[in-house]
C-alpha cells in the first residue's frame, strides 16, 4: 500500500524543505491520501485512540516527572504534594494514573479485533507480533509505573512479582537480588523502576513507529477479511474519511476518560495504595490492577512456582505464534461461525480469569481458576489449528465493493 | 459493528452465572456485615462539601482525634473556600496556638520551636512524635489522618462493584461510610476493642467519642451520630480537597466533549454521504 509520495508542494518554502526533509510528504502518503477499505467499522478507531492515549500518557508523566521524587522515603509524600499543593496537580495525577486503565481498555479491545478479523493473517504476521511486544511493553510500563507512588500495595505487588524471578533454578535468587538492588524491595528498586518507566514509554513509542509502519506496508485488514482488489472502488482516502471518523470515535471515548478522570477517580485505585509501603505490614488482599488480574489468576492457578512463571510468560508468547495457530484461510469471524462462537467463549474466559485474579483463593475458586487457565490455551492451541482445517466457513465476498454495496442493499430492504 | 449471534450470549450468560455463583460462595465465608451507605452532600455528579459540616469535622478533630491521631495537612488548607472555608485570621490564630519544631537548626546548630504560621503542617500528638513510639504505647500505631478516607474500603461484591461505576450510581463514599461505620459500631459495652463494622470484629482503638463529647457552636444536637457524619465528611475533603474544583470543572468538560462529540458526529457523516 504504501508506495512513493504523491505530495506536490505548492509553496517556494514547501519545496525548499521537502527537497532537505522529505516529511510533508510522509505525513501525505501516510495520513492524508493513504487508502483505506471503506468497510472498516468503528472496531477500526481503537489504533487511532491508542495513539493519543499514549501521547496523553507520556505528556502528563513527563509533567509529574518534575514533581515527583523518586527516592523510598519521599515518593509517597511527592504524590501527596502532586495532589494537594501543585496547580492541577490532582488533574494530571488522575489522567495519568486512570489513563493507564483506559490505554489497556482501548489496547484490549484492538486486540480483540484482530482475533476476531483475523488482523493477524498473512500479509501482516509482523504487525500482529510487533503488537505483542507493545503489549508486553505495556504491562512491564504498567508494573513499573504502580511502584512509583510507594504505597502498600505498590511495594507488594512489587515483591510478587519480582519474586517470580527467585523461581529460575540455580540463578533464580541471584537474579531477584540484581533487580532489587538489595535482598528485599527498597530504595534502589524504586529509582531504577522510574528510571525503566520513563525508558520504556519512549521505547513503546518507537515499536508503534515500526507498528504503523508494518500497517502501512501491508494495508488495513477490513471486518469482511477481503484485501484490497481496486483501490478505485474498495478504499476511501485516509483524509478526510478515516480521520474524521477516527476523530468522532476519540471524543467518545475521551467522554469515558473525563468520566473517570472527574467523576470516579479513585474508582480503580485500590485504597491500600494510599498507605505508605511498609514491608512489616502486607494488604490483606494482595491483587494487581485490573488489566493484569487474567494473568494473576493464571499464576497463582499453577500450584508450582516454576510452572506458574512458566505458564504466565507462555499466555502472553502463545499470543505471538497465533499467525501460525490459525491457518484458515478465511479471515473474519463473520464468516466463520464455529470461531465466533469460540471466541465469545475466549473472552468470557478472560472476564472469568479476570474475576478470579480479584479474588482470594479458596479451593473451589482456585479448581475453576485452573479449568479456565485450560480454556485459555486450548483457544490458540487446540481450537485454532483445528477450526483451520475442518471449519465449514461462510462464502466470502468477491470484494469490499461488493461486500459494502450487500450491506446496503439488505439495509435498504429491510427499511422499505 | 460486530454482529453477535444468539449462541454467543449462552457463554455470556454462562460466564455471569458462573461469577454470581463466585461472589455468592467468597461472600458467605465473610460474616461480616457491610457498612451501611449514608447520604453525604458530596455525593454523585453534583455533591460538594457542605462548609459547616466540614467546620464542625475540624473542631471533632481538634478536640477529640488528635491526641493520638496526626493530620498531616497545612493550617492553610483550612482555609480553603472549597474546603472548611475558615477566614485567614482564624487560621493564623489557630497556627499560632501550636508550636512547630523548625525545619532547619538555627545558627548555633540547635534545633528549635517556633510559633506555628499557616504555611505549617499540623503538626503531629506531641506525645508521639513518631510511629514507633505511639505504638510503644498503644500497641498499634494511631494511623495520620491525611489520607485515612482514601485507605478505607470494604468488599462489595459482583455486581455492585461494576455499577458503582455507571453515572447516576457511581460509589465513591466508600472510606466516608466505612469511617462513620466503625464509630458507630462499638456495640458491645463490655468490650471496648470490639467494633462491629471492623474485619475481625477486634480494633486497636476503644471507642472514641460519644454522645456529649464535643460543644457544636452552631446549634446541630451533640451527639453521636452527627459527630461521626461530620468527621467522616471531615475526613474525606481531607483526602480529597479537589473535590468541589474536580466536579466543577467536570460538568464543563463533559458538556463540552457532548457538544464536540455531536458536532463531529454530523460532520462524519457528511462527509461520508460522498463515498456511498
Amino acid at each position: 500500500m504504501s508506495g512513493p509520495s504523491t505530495y506536490v508542494p505548492k509553496s517556494a518554502i514547501a519545496r525548499w524543505f521537502e527537497s532537505r526533509l522529505p516529511l510533508i510528504g510522509l505525513v501525505h502518503s501516510s495520513f492524508v491520501a493513504f487508502p483505506v477499505p471503506r468497510n472498516l467499522n468503528y472496531m477500526w478507531a481503537f489504533g487511532a485512540v491508542l495513539s493519543f492515549m499514549l501521547v496523553a500518557q507520556i505528556v502528563t508523566g513527563v509533567v509529574l516527572a518534575m514533581h515527583y521524587v523518586p527516592s523510598a522515603t519521599e515518593a509517597f509524600s511527592s504524590v501527596d504534594h502532586i495532589m494537594r499543593d501543585v496547580n492541577y496537580g490532582w488533574l494530571i495525577r488522575y489522567m495519568h494514573s486512570n489513563g493507564a486503565s483506559l490505554f489497556f481498555l482501548a489496547g484490549y479491545i484492538h486486540m480483540f479485533r484482530g482475533l476476531y478479523y483475523g488482523s493477524f493473517k498473512p500479509p501482516r504476521e509482523v504487525i500482529w507480533i510487533i503488537g505483542v511486544i507493545i503489549y508486553f511493553l505495556m504491562m512491564a510500563t504498567a508494573f513499573m509505573g504502580y511502584v512509583l507512588p510507594w504505597g502498600s500495595m505498590s511495594y507488594a505487588g512489587a515483591t510478587v512479582i519480582t519474586s517470580l524471578t527467585s523461581a529460575i533454578p540455580l540463578v533464580g535468587t541471584s537474579i531477584a537480588h540484581w533487580l532489587w538492588g538489595g535482598y528485599a524491595i527498597g530504595g534502589p528498586t524504586l529509582t531504577r523502576f522510574y528510571s525503566l518507566h520513563y525508558l520504556l514509554a519512549f521505547i513503546i513509542a518507537a515499536f508503534v513507529v515500526l507498528h504503523v509502519w508494518a500497517l502501512h506496508v501491508a494495508g488495513q485488514n477490513n471486518p469482511d477479511g477481503v484485501e484490497v482488489k481496486d483501490v478505485e472502488r474498495d478504499t476511501v482516502a485516509f483524509t478526510p474519511y478515516a480521520t474524521m471518523k477516527d476523530v468522532f470515535a476519540l471524543s467518545l471515548f475521551l467522554i469515558l476518560y473525563a468520566w473517570f478522570v472527574f467523576y470516579i477517580p479513585n474508582y480503580l485505585l485500590d485504597a491500600d495504595n494510599s498507605n505508605i509501603a511498609n514491608p512489616l505490614a502486607t494488604p490483606a488482599h494482595v491483587v494487581p490492577e485490573w488489566y493484569l488480574l487474567p494473568f494473576y489468576a493464571m499464576l497463582r492457578a499453577i500450584p508450582n512456582k516454576l510452572m506458574g512463571v512458566i505458564v504466565l510468560v507462555a499466555a502472553i508468547a502463545v499470543l505471538a505464534v497465533i499467525p501460525w495457530l490459525d491457518r484458515s484461510p478465511v479471515k473474519s469471524a463473520k464468516y466463520r461461525p464455529t470461531y465466533r462462537f469460540f471466541f465469545w467463549i475466549f473472552v468470557a474466559i478472560c472476564i472469568g480469569l479476570g474475576y478470579l485474579g480479584s479474588q482470594e483463593p479458596t479451593a473451589g475458586l482456585a479448581l475453576i481458576a485452573r479449568i479456565l487457565t485450560f480454556g485459555y490455551f486450548a483457544f490458540f492451541l487446540i481450537i485454532m489449528p483445528v477450526l483451520s482445517f475442518t471449519e465449514r466457513t461462510k462464502p466470502i465476498p468477491t470484494s469490499i465493493a461488493d461486500a459494502v454495496l450487500e450491506k446496503t442493499k439488505t439495509a435498504a430492504a429491510a427499511a422499505g | 459493528m460486530i454482529r453477535v449471534k444468539f449462541s454467543a450470549f449462552a457463554p455470556a450468560a454462562m460466564a455471569l452465572a458462573l461469577v454470581s455463583a463466585l461472589t455468592a460462595l467468597a461472600q458467605e465465608e465473610a460474616g461480616q456485615p457491610k457498612p451501611p451507605r449514608q447520604d453525604w452532600s458530596f455525593a454523585g455528579m453534583f455533591g460538594i462539601y457542605d462548609k459547616a459540616q466540614l467546620q464542625r469535622g475540624f473542631q471533632v478533630y481538634k478536640e477529640v482525634c488528635s491526641t493520638c491521631h496526626a493530620l498531616s495537612i497545612p493550617f492553610r488548607a483550612l482555609a480553603d473556600p472549597d474546603g472548611p472555608g475558615f477566614s485567614e485570621d482564624q487560621i493564623k490564630t489557630l497556627a499560632a496556638s501550636y508550636q512547630v519544631t523548625n525545619a532547619e537548626p538555627n545558627d548555633k546548630g540547635e534545633i528549635y520551636k517556633r510559633t506555628g504560621t499557616p504555611a505549617d503542617i499540623i503538626p503531629r500528638p506531641e506525645a508521639y512524635p513518631n510511629d514507633q513510639a505511639a505504638a510503644a504505647v498503644f500497641g498499634k500505631a494511631p494511623p495520620d489522618m491525611a489520607l485515612l478516607a482514601k485507605a478505607r474500603k470494604y468488599e462489595r461484591g459482583f455486581p455492585w462493584f461494576v455499577l458503582a461505576a455507571l453515572p447516576g450510581l457511581e460509589y465513591q463514599e466508600v472510606g466516608a461510610d466505612y469511617i462513620d461505620a466503625i464509630l458507630n459500631g462499638y456495640t458491645k459495652p463490655d468490650d471496648p476493642q470490639w467494633n462491629l463494622y471492623y474485619p475481625g470484629h477486634k480494633i486497636a482503638m476503644p471507642q472514641p467519642i460519644t454522645n456529649g463529647a464535643v460543644d457544636y457552636k452552631d446549634g446541630t444536637p451533640p451527639t453521636l451520630a452527627n459527630y461521626s457524619k461530620d468527621i467522616s465528611a471531615f475526613l474525606t475533603w481531607a483526602a480529597e480537597p479537589n473535590l468541589d474544583e474536580r466536579k466543577r470543572i467536570g460538568l464543563r468538560v463533559m458538556i463540552f466533549l457532548f457538544v464536540l462529540a455531536t458536532l463531529l458526529y454530523f460532520t462524519k457523516k457528511r462527509i461520508w454521504e460522498s463515498a456511498h
